[in-house]
């Protein structure tokens, strides 16, 4: 049957060149010169703003830490996932265990292309999936107030993570799909500067879509559900909806959200709860005026219905 | 015997009445907790005007409020399940959900014993009672749709 060995020769020749284009495909990118070449000499007072709106410490903390000790970005927090385990590792300024040894480059890398100094892929639960909107200047600036951080020796253990999943390398082709540094809502020439500084600070930093926003099948935001409420990807529950639409916070004023970024209580005095607790400890740290773009964002923004399914009443 | 079986369906229902719903009940609780927080933390933020007397009464109605959550009875065995938002983490580490409770009472007590005499004195009892109610519901609490 000659015409079975043709058909097995050509659907090697596929395979081999599909696993050929899969590899090239799925290479880790590096930042080019010229971006490189905006990271400038970097300042750590105003590292510290992008420290706390970055909420580094929410994940890179030990588990559990108050006041100071969230300065000892030691990792080990575990966020139990459907993908698996993650577990943030140590970014403190330990030279072995932590991140001391990188250059501000390395930082830029790991921040805006989810590359890690040896040149392998980190993994997207490392929110760099918004922190690639960020300035280079604020990645630069973040590396010197980093650099203020004290070094604590101790590596957290490693992710552990479902087929195929634990397949780094597969992330290349991900970040092909969703890796991007352009705004997720687009603008109009004259929109007012608050709004404009809020988009920068929940799409870059602030990572407030990785929550916030539902995620398709291959864990990718849903640009068209932004900021909808998701289910949350850990600990049972959901995130809120903080757009305008339906169950979101369209009753909500400016003033309103800026005073729950500040002191974690809603307008009719609930307060925030999970994993909000810490975004919210450290969005107190920012400047009225960045809590107020945020708010200005917030309400700029489309509305959209609940990103997550309704919840189902109990009879009881 | 239909009067043993009226009597028996009669006390039933008292017991569950006496039980009544304990989900229920720590709700309500929490409800007037957030509006007494809310009122005082409209003065400590200037919105309202500083009058020391109202103050010390909402104090001791927050006070008041907090004694009378009683842990093992709002949340006993069986109640993880229905309309509620408790995290199963209280069942699961009962001591942790006590201690941060006992601090949240302890917080109120201070700020009742401290007696604050301007708005800035109130804002710092505020900020560590808020500080208390974001600690519990970090761990305790589980946001529904």
């Amino acid at each position: 049957m000659p015409w079975l060995k043709k058909l097995v020769g050509v659907a090697l020749i596929l395979g081999v060149a599909g696993a050929a284009a899969g590899w090239l495909l799925s290479a880790p990118v590096k930042l080019d010169a010229a971006t490189l070449a905006q990271l400038g000499p970097g300042d750590a007072a105003r590292g510290k703003r992008i420290f706390y709106a970055g909420g580094c410490s929410s994940c890179h903390a030990k588990p559990g830490a108050q006041g100071d000790a969230r300065l000892q970005l030691v990792g080990g927090l575990e966020l139990k996932t459907p993908f698996g385990t993650f577990v943030p590792p140590n970014i403190s300024q330990d030279p072995k265990d932590g991140i001391g040894a990188w250059s501000v480059a390395d930082l830029a890398n790991a921040m805006l292309k989810g590359v890690s100094p040896t040149g392998e892929h980190f993994y997207p639960a490392f929110p760099y999936g918004s922190y690639a909107r960020m300035k280079p200047s604020d990645v630069a600036d973040l590396y010197a107030f980093l650099k203020t951080l004290p070094a604590v020796s101790g590596k957290a253990p490693d992710n552990s993570l479902a087929f195929p999943f634990n397949i780094r390398r597969g992330i290349g082709l991900w970040k092909r799909l969703y890796l991007s540094d352009q705004p997720v809502i687009p603008l109009p020439d004259g929109t007012p500067e608050p709004v404009m500084a809020g988009r920068y600070l929940v799409e870059g930093p602030g990572h407030c879509g990785e929550c916030h926003t539902p995620r398709d099948f291959a864990g990718g935001t849903r640009k068209g559900q932004w900021l909808a409420g998701a289910v949350a990807a850990e600990g049972g529950g959901v995130v809120p909806n903080i757009t305008s639409g339906e169950g979101g916070i369209g009753n909500w004023s400016a003033s309103d959200i800026a005073n729950y970024l500040e002191t974690g209580f809603t307008p009719d005095f609930d307060s925030a709860g999970g994993a909000m607790v810490d975004v919210q400890r450290n969005m107190a740290e920012l400047t009225a005026d960045d809590r107020a773009a945020i708010a200005a964002y917030l309400k700029a923004i489309p509305p959209h219905p609940n990103g997550y399914p309704a919840r189902k009443k109990s009879t009881k | 015997m239909k009067k043993l079986v009226i009597a028996i369906s009669m006390l039933a229902l008292a017991a569950s009445a006496a039980f009544a719903d304990p989900i229920r009940d720590r709700q309500a609780l929490m409800k007037e907790r957030g509006k007494i927080v809310g009122g005082l933390s409209k003065v400590a933020k200037d919105e309202e005007p500083f009058d020391a007397a109202a103050v010390l009464t909402q104090l001791q109605a927050l006070q008041a409020n907090a004694e009378k959550f009683d842990i093992d009875a709002l949340f006993p065995k069986g109640s993880e399940s229905g309309d509620t938002t408790a995290a199963p983490k209280i069942w699961e580490d009962m001591a942790g959900f006590k201690a941060v409770e006992d601090k949240y009472l302890a917080d109120v007590k201070a700020a009742v014993a401290a007696a604050p005499a301007d708005a800035d004195a109130l804002k710092t009892q505020v900020g560590a009672i808020g500080s208390d109610c974001g600690t519990c519901h970090q761990g305790y609490r589980i946001k529904k749709g």
